[in-house]
C-alpha cells in the first residue's frame, strides 16, 4: 500500500529494533510527547522491544483539556438554542458530574463532526439556532479552527462560536524538562508539520537534550528513537527531523498566518498538570465575538478537581499508569477517572487496551 | 522557569455516577453492550452467547434468529437497509450451520417517508431473499408519527435447518484449532461512515454485505465435523466476534496482526480517524475456528466460493490465557485485543 505499507514493513522494523539494541548503550528515558505516537507504540509493543525506557507525554488533547473547559461546554450544551459540536473523542470526557455523550442521551443537542468547517455549515443551515465548536487540541488543529473562525466571520454568521482550549507544545516541553528526568524527546510530526522546529532549537540548546522530530508509523517512531539514541551516546543535543516527508523547516506559513491572525498567545491551564505560561491560545480581542464562553456567560465557570488519581504525574512522564493504584480497578475506559483514559490516545487507555496489568508486589518464597 | 505544577490541581474529577440510560455506545457491539444483554438476558432466561438459537424439536434440527435494522444512511456502495436486512439474518442462521428457509419481515415506518423509498428497500428485500433461496412468507408495517423514528426500521426473522453434520457452536473452539477469516475487514464499516459523513473515502470502497450461507455450508462439508464454531464480526468487528468466541470457548485467540487482511481504502481511513480496523463492522465475512487437520481442507473450499475468495488463516487457539484474544504486532511484540468500551469515537488529530 503507498504511503503506509513502506512504514509497517516487519522486516525493516526488526532491523531498526536490531540497531537501536546495539546502539543503546545506557537505558536512556525517551519522551514521545504526542498521544498519536504512544498511541502506536503501545499498540506496536514497540517499547517492549527496546532497552530504553519511553516516557509517555502530554500529548493528548483530549486529556489536557481543562475540567472547567468540560464543564462549560455541557454547561453550553445544554442550553436549548445550542447545537453543540465537537470531535468524537471529546464526548466522553468527564466534566465534574457527566459527559457531553451523557448529555446528549438527556436530550442536550451534541453533535460530532469531522471539521470544523462542517460545524461552520451547519450555522450557516441553521440559523434560528446557535452553533457552538469545541476548537480544542494542540498546533495542529488551532489552524482549521482560526479558518472556521475567518470563515464566519466573512459569512457574517452571528449564530456560530467556537469555545476554545489550545495548547502549544514547546511551553509545555519546557515545563516537563524543569520538572521530570527525561533525556530526549520524540517531538511530535504533526505539530511540526504546522509549525516547523525553529522553537525547539532553543530548548534543545538550553537543556542540553536531543529532539527529534517524528512520524507515527511504527517504523517511523523505531526510526526517531534510533536518531535519538545515537545523539545520545554521541553527546550531541540537536534538533533533527526523521518525519522530512511532511516536515519543513519554517512549518507551513499559510496555516501559520492563520492562527496569528486570529489568536493570540496566553497562560494555559493543562489537566492533571496545572498552569504553564504562555502554553495556550485565546481568540483575538478583534475575534472576541466568536468566543462562546463569553456568549453564553461561562467564562467564570470553574471546577475544582478531585484528588483520586495521579494523571498530572503520567501527564508529566514522572510515573505510569502501571504505578496509579486505581488503575484497571478504580479508573478504566468504561468508567474513567481521569482524562488519560478516556482518549484511545491516553497513556491510560492505551495501556489499558493493550491489556497491561500492574503487576502487584509478590512475596518471593526462599 | 516557574511551571506552576500544584500537587492539588494534578489530580482528576470525581468518578461519574452510573448512568441509568441508554446511550449509543450501548448498541455498539462493545463492552457496554455485553452488559447489556448481561442485564437484559437472564430475564427472558435465554443464553446471549449465539447468533441464533437452536429449537430442539427432533429432526430436522431447526434454528431461528431475529435482527433489527436501523442503518443510517439506508442506501449505501455496496447495498441497503433491505438487502441488509435479508443477509444479515440469514447470515446468524449459517452461523449455526444452518440453511434459511423462511423468512419474516417487519417494518416500523415513520409518517413522511417517501413512499417510493419503501418500495425500493421492499424490492430490494425480495431481490436479496431470491438471491439467498429463502421466501419472505409474512410481515407485519407499523407507521409511526413524525419524530417518533429515523425513516425506517426493518426487523427480519429467519428460520432455518441445520445441516446435517453440523456440530458449529459459540462454545466450540478447542485449543490447536485455526482461526480462519473469510475475507478483507472493515468495508461495510467505513463505507456507512463515509457515506454517513460524507467523508469522501466513497471512491472505490462499498459495503461486504452478502450472504454467507453457502459458504458456510460448503465449509462444513469440506470439514466433516472439524468446522467447530462461526461468526460474522458484524457490530464490534473481528475484535468482538473473536472475544466473544474465545469467551464461550473458554480457549485464547492468538492473532497475527500481519496475517488479518485490511483493505488500504480501509487502513488509510481508520488512520485518518483513528479507528481500528479490528472494531469496524463488517456485513459480508465470517471468521470460523477449525480443527488443525481440517483447515486445509476447509480453507481450499473457503477459496473456491467468490465470497471466499481471499479466506486466510489469520490465528491459532491456545489453552493459555482463555477469553482473551493477543495478537503479534507487525514488529514482533504482542498485545490484547480486547473489546471497545462503546462506539469508536474518531479522534482530534
Amino acid at each position: 500500500m503507498k504511503y503506509l505499507d513502506e512504514y509497517r514493513d516487519p522486516v525493516l522494523a526488526r532491523r531498526l529494533i536490531g540497531e537501536i539494541r546495539a546502539a543503546a548503550r545506557h537505558r536512556w528515558s525517551i519522551m514521545e510527547v504526542c498521544g498519536g505516537q504512544t498511541h502506536t507504540i503501545v499498540r506496536q509493543g514497540i517499547d517492549e522491544l527496546i532497552p530504553v525506557r519511553m516516557v509517555h507525554g502530554p500529548g493528548c488533547p483530549v486529556c489536557v483539556t481543562p475540567l472547567a473547559t468540560v464543564d462549560r461546554a455541557l454547561a453550553i450544551a445544554a442550553r436549548p438554542e445550542v447545537i453543540f459540536t465537537s470531535f468524537g473523542d471529546m464526548l466522553r470526557v468527564p466534566g465534574s458530574g457527566t459527559d457531553l455523550l451523557s448529555a446528549k442521551a438527556r436530550g442536550a443537542d451534541v453533535r460530532v463532526v469531522y471539521s470544523p468547517l462542517d460545524a461552520v455549515r451547519l450555522a450557516a443551515a441553521n440559523p434560528g439556532r446557535q452553533v457552538v465548536f469545541f476548537a480544542v487540541g494542540f498546533e495542529t488543529t488551532a489552524p482549521a479552527n482560526a479558518m472556521a473562525v475567518l470563515t464566519a466571520a466573512r459569512e457574517g454568521l452571528a449564530n456560530f462560536s467556537v469555545l476554545v482550549s489550545h495548547v502549544l507544545v514547546p511551553p509545555a516541553m519546557s515545563a516537563i524538562m524543569e520538572s521530570a528526568s527525561v533525556d530526549a524527546f520524540l517531538a511530535a510530526g504533526h505539530v511540526c508539520a504546522v509549525m516547523g522546529w525553529t522553537e525547539y532549537e532553543p530548548l534543545a540548546a538550553r537543556y542540553r537534550v536531543p529532539i527529534v522530530v517524528t512520524g507515527f508509523e511504527p517504523l517511523d517512531l523505531l526510526e526517531g528513537i534510533l536518531m535519538v539514541v545515537r545523539q545520545l551516546e554521541e553527546g550531541r543535543f540537536e534538533v533533527e527531523n526523521q518525519y522530512a516527508r511532511a516536515v519543513r523547516r519554517e512549518g507551513n506559513t499559510f496555516a501559520r498566518d492563520a492562527l496569528r491572525r486570529v489568536f493570540r498567545v496566553s497562560g494555559q491551564t493543562w489537566r492533571g498538570i496545572g498552569d504553564i505560561p504562555d502554553s495556550g491560545l485565546v481568540l483575538a480581542p478583534e475575534f472576541a465575538a466568536y468566543d462562546a464562553a463569553l456568549r453564553f456567560g461561562v467564562a467564570g465557570l470553574s471546577a475544582r478537581e478531585h484528588p483520586a488519581c495521579i494523571a498530572g504525574d503520567i501527564l508529566r512522564g514522572t510515573s505510569t499508569p502501571l504505578d496509579c493504584p486505581a488503575y484497571g480497578t478504580l479508573c478504566t475506559p468504561r468508567r474513567p477517572l481521569g482524562a488519560p483514559m478516556v482518549s484511545a490516545e491516553g497513556t491510560c487507555a492505551a495501556y489499558h487496551n493493550a491489556g497491561r496489568v500492574r503487576q502487584e508486589a509478590q512475596e518471593v518464597l526462599p | 522557569m516557574s511551571t506552576g505544577f500544584d500537587p492539588l490541581a494534578a489530580t482528576c474529577p470525581a468518578p461519574l455516577t452510573e448512568d441509568e440510560r441508554v446511550l449509543l455506545g450501548h448498541g455498539s457491539g462493545g463492552r457496554l453492550m455485553a452488559e447489556l444483554l448481561a442485564d437484559l438476558t437472564p430475564r427472558l432466561g435465554a443464553p446471549a452467547t449465539e447468533d441464533a438459537a437452536l429449537v430442539t424439536t427432533g429432526a430436522p434440527e431447526i434454528v431461528v434468529s431475529t435482527d433489527g435494522f436501523v442503518v443510517t444512511p439506508r442506501f449505501f456502495p455496496g447495498g441497503d437497509i433491505g438487502s441488509l436486512a435479508v443477509h444479515g439474518t440469514v447470515n446468524d442462521l449459517a452461523m449455526r450451520g444452518a440453511v434459511p428457509v423462511a423468512l419474516t419481515l417487519a417494518y416500523i415506518v415513520e409518517e413522511g417517508l417517501p413512499l417510493e423509498e419503501l418500495r425500493r428497500v421492499t424490492a430490494s428485500v425480495a431481490a436479496a431473499a431470491r438471491a439467498c433461496d429463502v421466501p419472505v412468507v409474512t410481515g407485519d408495517t407499523k407507521v409511526v408519527g413524525r419524530g417518533a423514528a429515523d425513516g425506517l426500521y426493518v426487523t427480519t426473522t429467519g428460520v432455518g435447518v441445520r445441516l446435517p453434520g453440523a456440530h458449529v457452536s459459540a462454545a466450540g473452539g478447542r485449543p490447536g484449532d485455526a482461526v480462519l477469516l473469510s475475507g478483507p475487514i472493515g468495508l461495510h464499516g467505513v463505507t456507512i461512515l463515509s457515506t454517513r459523513e460524507g467523508l469522501g473515502f466513497e471512491t472505490g470502497i462499498a459495503s461486504d454485505s452478502r450472504p454467507l450461507h453457502r459458504l458456510a455450508a460448503a465449509m462444513i462439508t469440506a470439514g466433516s465435523c472439524g468446522v467447530h464454531a462461526l461468526r460474522d464480526p458484524t457490530r464490534g468487528g473481528l475484535s468482538a466476534a473473536l472475544n466473544e468466541l474465545a469467551a464461550a470457548s473458554g480457549v485464547g485467540v492468538e492473532l497475527d496482526e500481519p496475517a488479518v487482511p485490511v483493505p488500504p481504502e480501509v487502513a488509510a481511513a481508520c488512520d485518518l480517524l483513528g479507528l481500528d480496523p479490528l472494531h469496524v463492522a463488517n456485513e459480508g465475512c465470517l471468521v470460523a475456528f477449525v480443527d488443525p487437520a481440517r483447515a486445509g481442507a476447509v480453507l481450499s473450499a473457503m477459496r473456491a466460493r467468490p465470497e471466499g475468495a481471499q479466506a486466510t488463516r489469520i490465528g491459532t487457539l491456545v489453552a493459555g490465557h482463555p477469553g482473551r484474544v493477543i495478537m503479534r504486532t507487525l514488529v514482533g511484540s504482542t498485545r490484547v485485543v480486547d473489546l471497545l468500551v462503546g462506539e469508536q469515537l474518531p479522534r482530534i488529530c
